[in-house]
């Protein structure tokens, strides 16, 4: 069935290219740090609000750190802990779910109540509470926007399980012998993948806002770490006297966001499948 | 439809159980002390052992965490989320407070979302690739990707400090109201127009429009009164799901403009560690998003009698 489908489907030199720059993206992330001119955290006095000049190409910030450095030196935590945490909830999340639709009985019912009862949450609403109490970093930042973000991925393998279960070339891996994590992972997982990937790549756009935005508050990544979303807001109260300092970094998230979203739509078009609403 | 309300209250009330398990374990995951939070929030360093033990006795913390959790639950129940540890008031009262504002913001911020997203998302799905759809599509996206700090930061820059219109500081009036408002309804058109615009597409792709347009339908009359008719369940899903992003967006766009909400009363008590407020917020929120969804579920059924029908035959 899948192989009469040879032909080449539009958008797939699109897709190609956004592909190849999210990767890119990714990776420059995190070697970016090694390109920085200065040390993104050595406060300069004579430097406090420097203008974009030949030495600091996007100026400098209200203690005079470099601004493109701390920007570089940023890339690592921004880009790269949303990237790991859609992976991380993508993979707790199929599986579950996976596990899910196929045992069905109490652990269906265990595991999909317990999705449930996350998603009554507005996702937004419990990370800034649990980020708050735990109190800053990268690390409860992740756990607080990921006890919601696997239930996602967990309801979509469900679904996908348990329409695919009955389906004869399961049915023939069953007979064959095979045990049941052998069919999950071969045989069912690669015929299941399309709207888990259109969906994972939806969430980068989505957990690089929200992690931005934890840290924005100040619940997220902590000063004197450079990340982009606290750079904004350190910067802002400085914005008559430095813009550059706020617009270079806002300029990151949003060309970042951008170019996962594009990734996003790009995956949705090729495999013509709609992402979940959120 | 009666007896599936009923099912479906009940369900919501085992949901709302769980909710407010998760609720109250969000104070024990917090580090320290509860008895010490409470009595070094208000300012002072030093506590006896004395006191801690006292105070611990008097909020309960000596008790099993099930009997803890009962006990809270049962005031929860009759509206008694706990007091402050900053200055002792009732949370319920402090919440109650900030929900007016709240209310206003988010309402405003809907009602300019939907003005403008609805009206576009037919204009972009009926002119389907020309010009104008590729324009709004691009903006819609560039909105679905901006953070909403981003373009309050942005916002707040141009407007206040380029060109000097708007107070930076929202006070609570029309001007005021106005920034925190777009920063909030940007974010949403994007993303209303998007989904808007796929929900009506599906739709003007069945056979049923071609077919009465084959029967000499006015166009704009299949369009209003089938078109629209059919994809409103889609659109009230998108505006419930909406209710979850304008309850977190408003904790940061009222930190940034000082809007004196739920939002903000939230930040403050993060910085404060005033756990009980934090508590009071998320259980709200989460009471609210059910509801809403519930809300939408039913309206869902009214809309498109299909989906009780199938359910039934199922």
């Amino acid at each position: 069935m899948q192989k009469a489908k040879k032909k080449k489907r539009p958008g797939a030199v699109k897709l190609r290219f956004f592909l190849f720059l999210t990767i890119a993206l990714v990776v420059f992330s995190l070697i970016a740090p090694l390109f920085a001119p200065h040390d993104p955290n050595a406060t300069n006095p004579q430097t406090l609000n420097l203008a974009p000049c030949a030495e600091y190409p996007l100026g400098c910030d209200l203690y005079g750190r470099c601004v493109l450095s701390r920007i570089l030196a940023g890339a690592g935590t921004s880009v790269f802990s949303a990237v790991a945490l859609v992976a991380l909830t993508f993979v707790i999340g199929t599986f579950a779910g996976m596990i899910s639709g196929w045992y069905g009985g109490i652990a269906d019912t265990l595991i999909m109540r317990i999705a449930e009862i996350f998603l009554a949450f507005p996702q937004m609403v419990l990370a800034i509470a649990v980020a708050g109490i735990l109190g800053g970093g990268m690390g409860n930042a992740m756990l607080a926007l990921g006890v919601t973000g696997w239930t996602l991925y967990a309801r979509l393998a469900r679904a996908q399980v348990m329409t695919l279960k009955e389906e004869p070339f399961v049915q023939a891996a069953r007979l064959s012998g095979f045990g049941a994590f052998r069919i999950m992972f071969r045989t069912l997982l690669p015929n299941m993948a399309g709207p888990l990937i259109v969906n994972a790549a939806t969430q980068l756009g989505t957990m690089m806002i929200s992690l931005a935005g934890l840290s924005f508050l100040g619940i997220g990544v902590q000063e004197p770490k450079a990340e982009w979303g606290s750079m904004v807001a350190a910067s802002r109260s400085y914005m008559q006297l430095a813009p550059w300092a706020v617009l270079a970094p806002a300029f990151a998230i949003l060309i970042t966001v951008m170019i996962f979203n594009y990734l996003g739509d790009c995956f949705r078009d090729y495999l013509d499948v709609e992402a979940e609403h959120e | 439809m009666l007896k599936y309300i009923g099912k479906r209250l009940l369900h919501l009330l085992i949901i709302l159980v769980a909710v407010s398990f998760i609720t109250f374990l969000l104070m024990y995951i917090s580090p320290g002390d509860p008895a010490r939070k409470k009595l070094t929030s208000g300012g002072s360093i030093a506590v006896s052992e004395e006191l801690l033990e006292k105070t611990r006795r008097e909020m309960g913390l000596d008790r099993p965490f099930l009997v803890q959790y009962g006990s809270w639950l049962s005031g929860v129940v009759k509206g008694d989320l706990g007091n402050s540890y900053k200055d002792g008031l009732p949370v319920s009262a402090k919440l109650s407070k900030g929900l007016g504002y709240t209310l206003t913001l988010s309402l405003s911020s809907l009602v300019l979302a939907l003005a403008v997203s609805l009206p576009l998302s037919i204009l972009t799905a009926v002119k389907k690739n020309t010009p104008a759809d590729y324009i709004f599509r691009f903006l819609s996206f560039i909105g679905n990707s901006l953070p909403n700090f981003l373009i309050s930061v942005l916002l707040m820059y141009f407007l206040c400090v380029k060109a000097r219109l708007l107070p930076v500081i929202a006070e609570n009036s029309f001007k005021g109201l106005l920034l925190p408002t777009l920063a909030l309804a940007i974010p949403l058109s994007g993303r209303f127009l998007r989904q808007f615009r796929a929900e009506i597409l599906e739709q003007l792709g069945k056979s049923y429009v071609s077919g009465a347009a084959a029967r000499g339908v006015r166009s704009y009359y299949i369009l209003i009164s089938n078109v629209l008719h059919n994809a409103l369940p889609g659109i009230l899903t998108v505006i419930g799901l909406s209710v979850g992003t304008l309850l977190g967006g408003s904790v940061v766009i009222e930190t940034i403009f000082r809007w004196p909400g739920l939002g903000k009363l939230v930040m403050d008590s993060i910085t404060a560690r005033d756990y009980p407020v934090i508590q009071g917020f998320v259980l709200f929120a989460a009471v609210v998003y059910v509801l809403i969804n519930l809300v939408t579920d039913l309206l869902h059924r009214k809309i498109d009698p299909r989906i009780a029908r199938q359910e039934g035959r199922v």
